[in-house]
């Protein structure tokens, strides 16, 4: 590389570090304050673009027009995120933290199909910025003006935002609240508002982020989820809740991706090297190096636990009859039900052993996991390939394909066990986006975004009451075995681990040796559930490694329950079945599932189940 | 001015406050005193509004309180000193003074910064440095001069001079005398009798969660057994 490509690379980079800092450092803000996991923020990145593109079109394409525009889509953006805040988060700030989780989850849902609704499938692509549209030679190279202002723009909101958090009461309160909020509203500061006032700010910079983005890249639907990992991996390598840290990491990324796309190809001993490929991994590479040198990320401190854990109630054991009455009773369905209802079926056991799997681990074992989807797609592929790259019997791929899922776990998992709370459970999601980038560019093997076809059963498995039974079989195995072990010595060990580290280290468990048994464990049974699935359907898309499918597996677990083991199988089968329902009735099948979901979480937040035996209770109690 | 009657409190199922009632009168200075885990502080946070109070009423300058969350309280200028003081560690001094900034109140003193520094000379000094970065007095009296940022006309005081070097416990104890002479009213918990008695009009004593004494100093100081009974360790 010329000295002249190494300038105009990290000029690249700096351009695209712009957005990725402002989304990161309102995500940063938002978790400071409220402890909130805002996933819908990638989703409000997503409408600043739409906004932006729309309220051009409506001002003409003049400088100003452009930049009233982008201002107005950012302030836009922030009352939405307003609404947010005040419709939903604020009625379940004392609700557990993986319930408002949930329902961010819900919310970007919701939000993906306003945005088809009001602006279609189709990308919309933005015009250039009035004004800045020449190019400026920079060492015999061209670079689009633009790119400068935006270079330009990162260190102006950095600067702002420093004078805003320092030099105002706004400021002082919003630093107070991240370290210590019941203290600060002991002090006669109205919590309420102050979280509505940091959910605009930082929705704002979200929506900001979005805007400048218009001449450079299409509005399109797959935003929300592609920003909100970009935004994740920079908070946690800058460290969260360091709107410096933020700054420095969406630098290293923005530059360390631009370069990959800058080299390209190269050939090193003869072997050709894809930088360019290389591009959707780099982030996360470098996340998954800054985490095990420097766990709290570049400029991040240990968190303070803000709330005293809840006692987590009792596991109860179910009962042998119990899971044989529903055994029998599932194995009874195929005779009175048409085929449509036994495909149904089928995929409802394959997630309910996925969902188990994430339970175990999330739930139990103490660990969240972002990036479940891993080993289920692993797990899918792996059945898959075997099958028709390597030419094996399908039996044979159906049960090697959960050691394959397996071997991958104690490999994601030897680096996830070192880290506990958020920063766990953005590194699986970080591996799991790894496995997806490797999954959707490796064309010559995987069949890259179109997937693998003609993954079709055994002749003796062809009928698909058959397959069913395969698959209730194997995943009620799987799911009974998870719940087995949770009574081991084992399990009370991943238990006690989980609610006293210290005290569990102190009495001779090897805690984290035990927390990455478990994470091999459920790696293996949600392969499992992968490859019954992919048996089941004939073909395998990278999409059953994605994000959706992660956090598909999250909102069965959460919808149902973490706290019941049963919880996860009722959260499996409503989702399942209602996405198939709606589905088939309505385009906008995911609002009316954010919808479903925001409804239960505001109804009963403690899940379904657990709301429902809260239910209960209650009702015995006044009959008693 | 703070009336509290058969306050009840849990945490979680633990039922740690059973029904107790205590009064503070305007521009009086009340000690709460108790063994270590009586329920001083559980009663403090629970007239707060920290711990929301299961069952009975506590009234503050003639509204009842006990169902208000903790801000709406305080806004009533009902101050809070914690025990463990949650300083603000990574704000400066002035800044923890400004995140207990409240308006105005009618007919009780204002503080400002400069009159709070004239109270406690030593916060003056280091005016610019983290929270975190304060000794254990510093850090007490910068935790009671945020309260006093608020206006308050009353202040909860939880075990102010725990820790302190007993020439800090003295300025802390002047300190108080002159809140009082502001007209500040102050119920203050404590173990520390010998504190107390320099620095209170009346006295509570609190065991398990009960009020088993209430009466003036002087008679608290000429009753060996209840002493005995309920303070000495
Ligand atoms: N956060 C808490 N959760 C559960 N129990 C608590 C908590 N805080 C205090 N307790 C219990 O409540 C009782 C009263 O505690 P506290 O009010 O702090 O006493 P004191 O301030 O008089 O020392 C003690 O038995 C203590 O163990
Ligand atoms: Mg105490």
């Amino acid at each position: 590389m010329t000295l002249a490509s190494i300038i105009i690379q990290l000029l690249n980079g700096l351009a695209a570090a712009a957005s990725l800092f402002l989304v990161s450092a309102g995500l940063s803000l938002i978790f400071g304050v409220t402890r909130i996991v805002n996933f819908a923020h990638g989703s409000l990145y997503m409408l600043g673009l739409y906004g932006a593109y729309s309220l051009i079109q409506f001002f003409g394409r003049t400088p100003l027009g452009f930049w009233g525009a982008v201002v107005l889509a950012a302030l836009a953006v922030g009352l939405v995120g307003i609404l947010i805040e005040v419709l939903v988060l604020r009625r379940i700030y004392r609700a557990p933290e993986l319930f408002q989780l949930l329902a961010t989850f819900a919310v970007v849902l919701v939000i993906k199909d306003i945005a088809l609704f009001t602006w279609g499938a189709e990308d919309l692509v933005g015009p250039r910025a009035p004004g800045l549209s020449m190019a400026v030679e920079i060492m015999g190279r061209r670079i689009p003006a633009y790119d400068l202002v935006l270079i330009a723009i990162g260190p102006v909101v950095l600067g702002a935002l420093w004078l805003l958090l320092t030099r105002t009461r706004w400021g002082a309160l919003v630093r107070a609240a991240t370290q210590d909020r019941e203290m600060v509203g002991a002090l006669g500061v109205d919590q309420a508002r102050l979280f509505t006032s940091v959910f605009f700010v930082g929705s704002v910079l979200a929506g900001l982020g979005g805007a400048l983005q218009i001449p450079r890249e299409p509005a399109n639907l797959e935003l929300d989820l592609a920003i909100i990992a970009d935004a994740f991996v920079i908070t946690v390598v800058g460290g969260l809740g360091s709107i410096g840290g933020a700054f420095l990491a969406a630098i290293v990324i923005g530059v360390a991706k631009a370069f990959c796309v800058g080299i390209g190809s190269v050939t090193w001993f003869g072997f050709e090297v894809s930088f360019s490929k290389l591009t959707l991994v780099v982030e996360f590479l470098i996340m998954a190096l800054v985490l095990v040198v420097r766990p709290y990320g570049l400029l991040g401190k240990p968190q303070a636990a803000q709330r005293a854990a809840e006692p987590a109630p009792r596991l109860q054991v179910p009962s042998w009859t119990f899971a044989l009455v529903w055994l029998a009773l599932l194995a009874l369905v195929p005779l009175a039900a048409d085929r449509y209802t036994t495909i149904l079926l089928t995929d409802i056991v394959c997630f309910a052993l996925f969902a188990v799997s994430l339970h175990f681990i999330m739930g139990p074992a103490g660990m969240v996991s972002f990036g479940h989807a891993a080993y289920f797609g692993i797990g899918a592929y792996a059945a898959g390939l075997l099958l028709k790259r390597f030419g094996l019997p399908m039996e044979a791929a159906l049960l090697l394909a959960p050691l394959i899922a397996g071997l991958f776990a104690i490999v994601y998992g030897w680096f996830c066990v070192r880290l506990s709370g958020v920063y766990l459970a953005m590194l699986t999601l970080a591996f799991a986006q790894i496995s997806w980038s490797v999954v959707f560019q490796w064309d010559s093997m995987t069949g890259g975004s179109n997937g693998v076809f003609g993954v079709w059963p055994s002749a003796w498995l062809s009928d698909k009451t058959a397959y069913y039974y395969l698959a209730l079989v194997l995943c009620g195995a799987g799911i009974l075995f998870l719940w087995r072990v949770l009574f081991s010595p084992f399990g009370y060990a991943l238990r006690a681990g989980r609610d006293s580290p210290l005290r569990a280290e102190a009495i001779g468990i090897d805690l984290r040796g035990f927390q990455w048994a478990a994470f091999a464990l459920v790696g293996a049974l949600a392969g499992l559930a992968g490859a019954v699935y992919a048996f089941s359907k004939g073909s395998i898309s990278p999409s059953s490694i994605s994000i959706a499918q992660s956090t598909d597996g999250l909102i069965m677990v959460l919808l149902g329950g973490v706290e019941t083991l049963t919880g996860p199988v009722v959260g499996a089968a409503i989702f399942t079945w209602l996405r198939d329902v709606v589905a088939r009735n309505t385009e906008f099948w995911r609002a009316v599932m954010g919808g479903v979901i925001l409804l239960i979480v505001l109804l009963f937040p403690q899940g379904l189940v657990g709301g429902l035996k809260a239910l209960v209770v209650r009702w015995r109690e006044q009959r008693a | 001015m703070l009336q509290v009657a058969d306050l009840h409190a849990f945490y979680g199922r633990a039922h740690i406050l059973h029904g107790i009632s205590l009064e503070a009168r305007a521009g009086e200075v009340v000690a709460l005193l108790g063994r270590n885990g009586a329920g001083k502080s559980t009663a403090m946070k629970a007239i707060m509004g920290l711990v929301p109070p299961a069952r009975g009423m506590v009234s503050f300058g003639g509204k009842r309180i006990e169902r208000l969350p903790p801000y709406r309280i305080a806004r009533l200028g009902l101050g809070y000193v914690p025990e463990e003081r949650r300083i603000f560690t990574e704000l400066s001094v002035m800044e923890n003074l400004e995140v207990g900034r409240q308006a105005a109140r009618t007919g009780v003193p204002t503080w400002t910064e400069e009159k709070l520094f004239a109270l406690f000379p030593n916060l003056a000094r280091m005016r610019e440095r983290p929270g975190g970065r304060m000794s254990g007095g510093e850090q007490q009296m910068l935790t009671i001069a945020r309260t006093l940022m608020g206006n308050p006309s009353c202040v909860l005081l939880d075990e102010p001079s725990e820790g302190l070097a007993p020439i800090i416990v003295e300025e802390m104890a002047n300190s108080i005398r002159a809140l009082k002479g502001e007209g500040v009213s102050v119920i203050l918990c404590e173990q520390n009798l010998h504190f107390a008695l320099g620095v209170a009009d009346r006295a509570y004593i609190i065991e398990k969660g009960q009020i088993r004494f209430g009466g003036s100093m002087e008679e608290l100081a000429a009753n060996d057994s209840l002493r005995e009974q309920y303070l000495s360790v």
